[in-house]
């Protein structure tokens, strides 16, 4: 059985009190980090090489390393916590089971890169994991691990929760920054980039939960451990969240480039029912879909782009032969045309009209040269946006009709859909 | 009672938290989200007269955050039921049956999705993932996550709601 790292205390009982993180060496990262110069401890995340677990996989190391030493303006940190990209499902777990961890690893990001303040951006449903952060927040502040010259070391940090309110545009960096900022979330244009003018105009670093809560690990084991975990561009283990029809969904600990085959067949149990695989999404639902011949790839961010798809988030959405491809990409369309921001016309305009159009393929009225109409919208939108929310649509519908084109012309054709609804499981 | 005459009438302890949620931030218009959140948890939505006792609060222009409830779906601005079902048909809960489930809450309730009963118990509402895939189909009872529903779980929950309400109109 592979090492847990981010789960190992998940099972404890009161996980979530002080008292268990600091009985399991809780806080004993932080007090080492206080120990170092802040340089050394981004230095140390360097050479671990830990990748951002929000999607696009860059160094957090790298990235603490680019916020300006000196400033005149206050600098922050931005714990990303919205989780709004479907079939994700990971920092809910962990802001609910062991929220000390994303507390320990906030406050040694904020001394490695120099901020003062964090705010944990926590997506508005999410009650019970707003209420547990704001429970540990208030136990680590009693215990003196934030506030005012922390642990004696003079160096001061404070932390709270922001929540959002529904929005899944807010979990892009800069939107977030705009609604912490207690504005719509409209993305920013970059350059200039968070690093240097982000959450009130100061230099800001956003990170996910789950790459925070590894550094108290890195810190305390070491580079090479983590490394170890893994592979040289891929360290350590990833929280993958299962859902669709396996036999057994849920979130998995596993290390990183376990092959998508494995997770399926061996973690998950196989497809329910003993069905044949249809389809698998790898990374969260604005990820291009694969086919079951493509499963063999190592669930790693290059192995992913290598086969021209991507890591995305963790969130694996497994379909089996009964689901109809064309009401699938709908369904995900649809959420992209109700989430656009409005602030783009490609995105705002593009969005709406592909999950028209591809609703009205399902429907059996779709017309000759609908796909092609598609394909080009996509284009259109791709790249031409303020922000990756138009890619995030334009990617996966394209690879929907390029994966299973025979299925949405078998769709317009016939004038109808010749596979259904997708079936109840009772 | 029309909305403009409505008078926000804040619990004490609402007023508190948002004072306090003010010295979170070195600019007081960054608590708008925050504080619009506990006048809703306090009111159970967003009469204007509330959003404008936020605006007044924070020193922001009333249009600003009209501008921002009106973008954030969580914000009601629209008086709801006593209770609020919020059904996830995102893929991973339609690929576990969520579209029959609220199809059947529809049935049972007399009403679409996006509607009040005409009792104004109970508003229904469909909504995008709720970031609870693995434990699909999901749905959101008053703040609550319900995690993989079916049928029976539904009927459940609906009386549990019934005998809340009898409950509460005895007592
Ligand atoms: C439309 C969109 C939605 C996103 N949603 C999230 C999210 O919910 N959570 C998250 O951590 N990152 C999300 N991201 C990625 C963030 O922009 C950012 O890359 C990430 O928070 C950086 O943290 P990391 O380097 O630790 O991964 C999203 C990006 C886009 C374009
Ligand atoms: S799809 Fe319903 S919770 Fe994610």
């Amino acid at each position: 059985m592979a090492e847990k790292v981010l789960t190992a205390r998940f099972e404890k009982l009161g996980s979530h009190r002080l008292e268990s993180y600091e009985r399991d060496h809780g806080y004993k990262a932080l007090k080492q980090a206080l120990s170092m110069k802040p340089e050394e401890v981004v230095e140390l995340v360097k050479a671990s090489g830990l990748r951002g677990r929000g999607g696009a996989g860059f160094p957090a190391g790298v990235k603490w390393g680019f916020v300006p030493k000196e400033s005149e303006q206050p600098k922050y940190l931005c714990v990303n916590a919205d989780e709004g990209e479907p079939g994700t499902f990971k920092d809910r777990y962990i802001m609910v089971l062991d929220p000390h961890a994303v507390i320990e690893g906030s406050i040694i990001a904020c001394y490695a890169f120099g901020a003062h303040a964090a705010y944990i951006y926590v997506r508005g449903e999410f009650k019970k994991p707003q209420r547990r952060m704001e429970s540990a927040l208030l136990e680590a502040r009693r215990a003196g691990y934030l506030g005012k010259n922390i642990l004696g070391s003079g160096f001061d940090v404070d932390i709270w929760v922001h929540p959002g309110a529904g929005s899944y545009i807010c979990g892009e960096e800069t939107a977030l920054i705009e609604s912490n900022e207690g504005k719509r979330g409209m993305p920013r244009l970059k350059p200039p980039f968070p690093a240097i003018v982000g959450l009130f105009g100061g230099p800001t670093v956003v990170n996910n939960v789950e790459t925070l809560a590894y550094v108290p690990h890195v810190i305390n084991r070491g580079p090479e451990w983590f490394i170890g975990l893994g592979s040289e561009k891929n360290g350590g283990t990833k929280l993958f969240g299962v859902s669709g029809h396996v036999k057994k969904p849920g979130l998995y600990e596993l290390p990183m480039g376990t092959p998508l085959r494995e997770i399926i067949y061996a973690v998950c149990g196989g497809i329910r029912g003993d069905k044949k695989l249809k389809a698998v999404i790898p990374g969260g639902s604005s990820t291009p879909v694969l086919k079951p011949d493509q499963i063999d790839v190592n669930m790693d961010f290059d192995s992913l782009a290598g086969i021209g798809s991507m890591f995305g988030s963790g969130g694996i959405i497994v379909m089996d032969e009964t689901t109809c491809m064309v009401r699938a990409a709908a369904r995900l369309a649809k959420f992209y045309a109700h989430e656009s921001c409005g602030q783009c016309t490609p995105c705002r305009e593009g969005t709406p009209w592909i999950a028209k159009i591809l609703s009205r393929i399902e429907g059996g009225h779709g017309r000759e040269g609908d796909l092609e109409l598609i394909l080009d919208i996509c284009d259109n939108i791709q790249g031409n946006t303020v922000c990756p929310a138009g890619d995030a649509c334009a990617m996966p519908v394209r690879a929907f009709i390029l994966q299973f084109r025979t299925e949405f012309e078998e769709h317009i054709e016939k004038k109808k859909c010749p596979i259904g609804r997708f079936p109840a499981p009772w | 009672m029309s909305e403009a005459a409505f008078k926000v009438n804040l619990k004490p302890e609402t007023v508190k938290a948002v004072d306090e949620l003010i010295g979170r931030y070195p600019v007081a218009e960054a608590a708008l989200i925050p504080a619009l959140h506990k006048v809703q948890d306090d009111l159970g939505w967003m009469p204007a007269a509330a959003m404008d006792w936020v605006a007044d609060k924070l020193g922001l222009p009333r249009v600003r955050v009209y501008g921002v409830t009106s973008y954030y779906t969580m914000f009601r601005r629209k008086k709801p039921g006593r209770h609020c079902l919020e059904i996830c048909t995102n893929l991973s809960c339609s690929l576990m049956g969520a579209e029959h489930l609220r199809d059947y809450l529809c049935e049972k309730l007399g009403i679409k999705a996006g509607e009040t009963t005409g009792d104004g118990r109970i508003t229904l509402e469909e909504v995008e993932c709720l970031g609870s895939c693995g434990t699909a189909p999901v749905m959101i009872v008053d703040d609550e996550y319900h995690e993989n529903l079916t049928p029976k779980k539904v009927d459940a929950i609906l009386s549990d709601l019934e005998l809340r309400d009898k409950g509460s109109a005895d007592g």
